[in-house]
């Protein structure tokens, strides 16, 4: 019986790792670009959560509706400003610039946050479990996986279902004949960091509320992130919430066997699967 | 007035020069063909229009306005559409979703709409779930005329579009630019088969590594000057 | 007529002389310098041969790595290892530290070369991850939180009395003598080797690998062995360098050892303010870093975040670094790989 909580558990955790990892294969898939920064971008938006928390005194869920278009504001710009120069053929140019701004965020982050860990504030409905059938789940683990069935159910409505939708995919297979289109290929990716950064926040919040966070935590995030997207296959979304559910489970099982393997197992599982299946498990077609 | 003018339009690729001053003009309901061997610079020119490729502001003007320095997603938003040499559909797209983002930039009621392009194409209506790239070659080079259609453009550029296809099905291509022709488009239509080119232009403009070497009416161009004008003297 | 292909230019054969000079100086360096200047130069010696292995793998073939840190923790803890489990001494250690780093270095060129670009990069600093993990476990070499050499070890190693009786200093003052003189062996054989791999005839291909694949592979070179072979290389002499390093601290801990910060974010800070992909931009880079360390270091954060912002602009705005800018402005290479044709009617 403990072992099926374990595997419960590490679903529920493989939800929140999906929320991290949604915000990458959006990107991705669009422009082919990885943002080194990206986890470091997650503790931004929850020490943002945290400052809404703070001053205005809100309660979580409240702060992160308010954080949300704050930060699709800022992946617009950023997109927009800085990371559109670095698209194009040279490899090295969105690594090492997104690199440079991973270790500047971090920095910026302890310089006005400081190293301390912090927390966003919980209250009983946060700590509370909900019992199904014979087991017992808590409810935020819940709420976070389910948040990000949502957030990849909208997604898919939005790739699939709208216009913009449309201009995303027809950018990301060629952006060139797109402009033949009106399509602004650099608005177009502005527009998908934005989305990328809103769903980084719900990741933010869910973090925040599950654990304690401090600058230095994103680098980790972002390898979790990774794991996800490549076990899952480039350009799956749905493939990103199983592979977050692959290192979700690893890594609970990992701890229930000897706590201090919990990240490594994590690790193992992501190379076995890289070994097994090397374009990941559900890798887009034509790429 | 000329709908749009090119005036002495240049172009580069990197160090290489592929057109050197190239004046062409198209008038209102008028169809022009540009016809020229490979690497003649004739998808140079048009990119050139259509602001794939971008130039001085005033190389080229569309009803007397300078837009040459314009990019192609705010030409296309004039009324400057293209179909593209090579057809280039998206793949990720079906067939309706590749017509439907053809008006993406400009959404002006006018003849055309899914309806009347299915109308033109009725074997699109029948695909039209299908992806875009699963369809023969014909087929996808219809995908692309009706995808620059749905702009309601008011001039058409036609890049090369009976590359690689069968003749008999090429023949059913050029039946529906004439039918685009009756509902009163502008087009230019770049060839390398000369004889479609000729039956469906009013004016005809040959080049030749960059330059224009002959320009005129079908009728008043005989085959040795076309000959001449394509290949260069001397061949 | 006679063609020739020749690299020297005019400037190179000026700067060679400039560098045999430099060269004496640095070798003669301890007989005059004080001990904090010994060991200000061993960091810049070491953290440049890092730069060069780095470049290699980048600058040069294209594989960015941000998982190098595997290999300079590797390193020193092999040269740990075996200097604690078996009693080797530390010198001769240091060869065993690079042969461990490429021995973890072939698993991991497996996994890592199943990914592309950013996924590639990403791919290395997990496995540096995974073998920081493994390691931690390790509690014969101190677990979480390692570990010093023994204190008799490291009082008799090879060469230190014999440096102690040459320059009349200390005991600690001679380790870090013999550790500088070392890192200028270790320095001088990077740089060298590098130049002449990239002379021959590996270089070109390899160089043909970094700007068109398929190109290259067209024309008969093996892509993928290149890959190899330079992946190996460039972590044998990281573990080379991080066996040195920690010969020198004494003292490891996981943490320390595969520190993202010390060995892949200030490297790669190095190479790109220097300038990627040449010889002199990762010279230039570490004299530029250890000022801006001397000048910043009090002030923590925002050094990194200077670091971190120097990298972005430089990218943006001189993609080939402070070296490129240079080069670009005077002609000037120190080092020059780009081959030309000599004569025929057209020189």
């Amino acid at each position: 019986m403990i072992w099926i909580e374990t595997i419960i558990q590490g679903i529920l955790l493989g939800g929140l790792y999906a929320l991290f990892a949604s915000g990458l294969s959006l990107v991705f898939g669009i422009m082919r670009l990885v943002n080194l920064a990206h986890g470091d971008l997650i503790v931004m938006a929850a020490y943002l959560i945290l400052v809404l928390v703070t001053l205005l005194g809100l309660s979580p869920f409240i702060a992160v509706l308010v954080a949300m278009p704050v930060m699709f504001v800022i992946g617009w710009a950023l997109q927009k400003f800085l990371l559109n120069r670095t698209l194009g053929d040279d490899i090295l140019s969105p690594l090492l610039v997104t690199f440079g701004l991973s270790i500047a965020l971090q920095n910026a982050l302890l310089e006005g946050f400081s190293a301390d860990s912090q927390r966003l504030p919980t209250n009983s409905l946060t700590t509370a479990s909900v019992g199904i059938g014979p087991l017992s789940l808590g409810i935020m683990p819940l709420l976070t996986f389910v948040s990000a069935v949502l957030v990849i159910v909208g997604l898919n409505q939005l790739f699939y279902r709208t216009e913009l939708g449309r201009a995303f995919r027809a950018t990301s297979d060629d952006a060139t004949t797109a402009s033949l289109m009106g399509i602004k290929p650099a608005n177009i990716f502005a527009t998908a960091t934005g989305i990328a950064l809103v769903i980084v926040t719900i990741a933010a919040l869910y973090l925040g509320l599950r654990s304690n966070f401090d600058p230095n935590i994103g680098p980790a995030r972002l390898i979790y992130a990774f794991e996800a997207v490549i076990i899952g296959g480039l350009g799956s979304l749905w493939g990103t919430l199983i592979g977050g559910i692959i290192i979700g489970v690893a890594q609970t099982l990992g701890a229930a066997i000897n706590p201090e393997w919990q990240i490594l197992s994590g690790h193992v599982a992501f190379l076995i699967v890289l070994l097994v299946r090397p374009r990941g498990l559900f890798p887009r077609v034509n790429d | 007035m000329a709908l749009l003018q090119t005036h002495s339009l240049v172009a580069h690729y990197g160090d290489f020069q592929a057109l050197f001053g190239v004046d062409i003009e198209l008038a209102e309901a008028e169809t022009i063909a540009i016809i020229g061997a490979n690497g003649a610079g004739k998808t140079t020119l048009m990119r050139s229009i259509a602001g794939v490729l971008r130039n001085e502001a005033a190389a080229v003007s569309y009803e007397n306005k300078p837009i040459g320095s314009l990019s192609a997603d705010q030409i296309m938003s004039q009324g400057i559409a293209m179909v593209p040499e090579g057809r280039k559909l998206f793949p990720s797209l079906s067939v309706e979703e590749n017509l439907l983002i053809g008006a993406y930039g400009r959404k002006i009621s006018g003849h055309w709409s899914l309806a009347t392009v299915y109308d033109l194409f009725p074997i699109l209506g029948e695909r039209r779930h299908n992806p875009g790239t699963a369809l023969s070659g014909g087929q996808q080079q219809m995908v692309a005329i009706g995808r620059a259609l749905m702009s309601n453009p008011r001039i058409l550029l036609c890049d090369e579009i009976s590359l690689g296809l069968a003749p008999i099905v090429i023949k059913d291509i050029y039946k529906a630019i004439t039918q685009i022709k009756a509902a009163g488009a502008s087009m230019i239509v770049v060839e390398q088969d000369i004889s479609q080119a000729m039956a469906v232009a009013e004016r005809v403009y040959c080049l030749m590594e960059g330059r224009v070497t002959l320009s005129g009416t079908p009728d008043t161009l005989s085959r040795d000057d076309i000959h001449n004008a394509y290949f260069g003297a001397g061949y | 007529m006679t063609y020739s292909v020749t690299t020297q230019t005019p400037t190179s054969r000026i700067a060679s002389t400039l560098c045999l000079i430099s060269i004496a100086v640095l070798i003669l360096l301890p007989f005059f310098a004080g001990r904090g200047t010994i060991q200000d130069m061993f960091f810049i010696l070491t953290m440049l041969v890092l730069a060069q292995f780095w470049n290699l793998l980048a600058g040069y073939s294209g594989l960015v790595s941000i998982g190098q840190q595997a290999f300079v923790g590797i390193g020193a803890y092999a040269l740990f290892g075996v200097v604690i489990l078996s009693g080797l001494d530390p010198v001769p250690a240091i060869l065993i530290a690079g042969v461990g780093a490429l021995i973890i270095a072939v698993p991991t060129a497996f996994f890592a070369f199943r990914l592309n670009g950013a996924y590639f990069a990403i791919g290395t600093w997990v496995i540096a991850e995974v073998v920081r993990l493994l390691l931690a476990q390790w509690k014969t070499l101190g677990g979480g939180t390692g570990t010093s050499l023994p204190r008799d070890v490291t009082r008799d190693m090879w060469f230190v009395q014999s440096i102690q009786d040459l320059l009349g200093v200390r005991s600690a003052a001679a380790r870090d003598i013999l550790a500088y003189w070392l890192a200028l062996i270790l320095a001088l054989a990077t740089i060298g080797g590098i130049y002449w791999l990239l002379r021959t005839r590996r270089g070109l291909a390899l160089a043909a690998v970094r700007d068109n694949t398929e190109a290259a592979k067209s024309v008969g070179v093996d892509a993928g062995r290149m890959k190899w072979i330079v992946f190996l290389t460039s972590a044998f002499g990281t573990g080379l360098a991080g066996g040195l390093i920690y010969m020198q601290k004494a003292r490891i801990s996981p943490d320390a050892a595969f520190s993202v910060t010390d060995w892949t974010a200030y490297v790669i800070f190095i190479v790109v303010i220097g300038g990627i992909g040449t010889i002199e931009g990762p010279i230039l880079g570490v004299l530029v870093f250890f000022t801006l360390q001397s000048l910043l270091a009090d002030f923590g954060s925002w050094y990194l975040m200077t670091l971190g912002v120097l990298a972005i602009v430089i990218m943006l705005v001189a993609p080939r670094g402070l070296w490129g800018l240079l080069s670009e402005r005077t002609g000037l290479h120190i080092f020059p790989i780009r081959r030309r044709l000599r004569g025929g009617n057209l020189t």
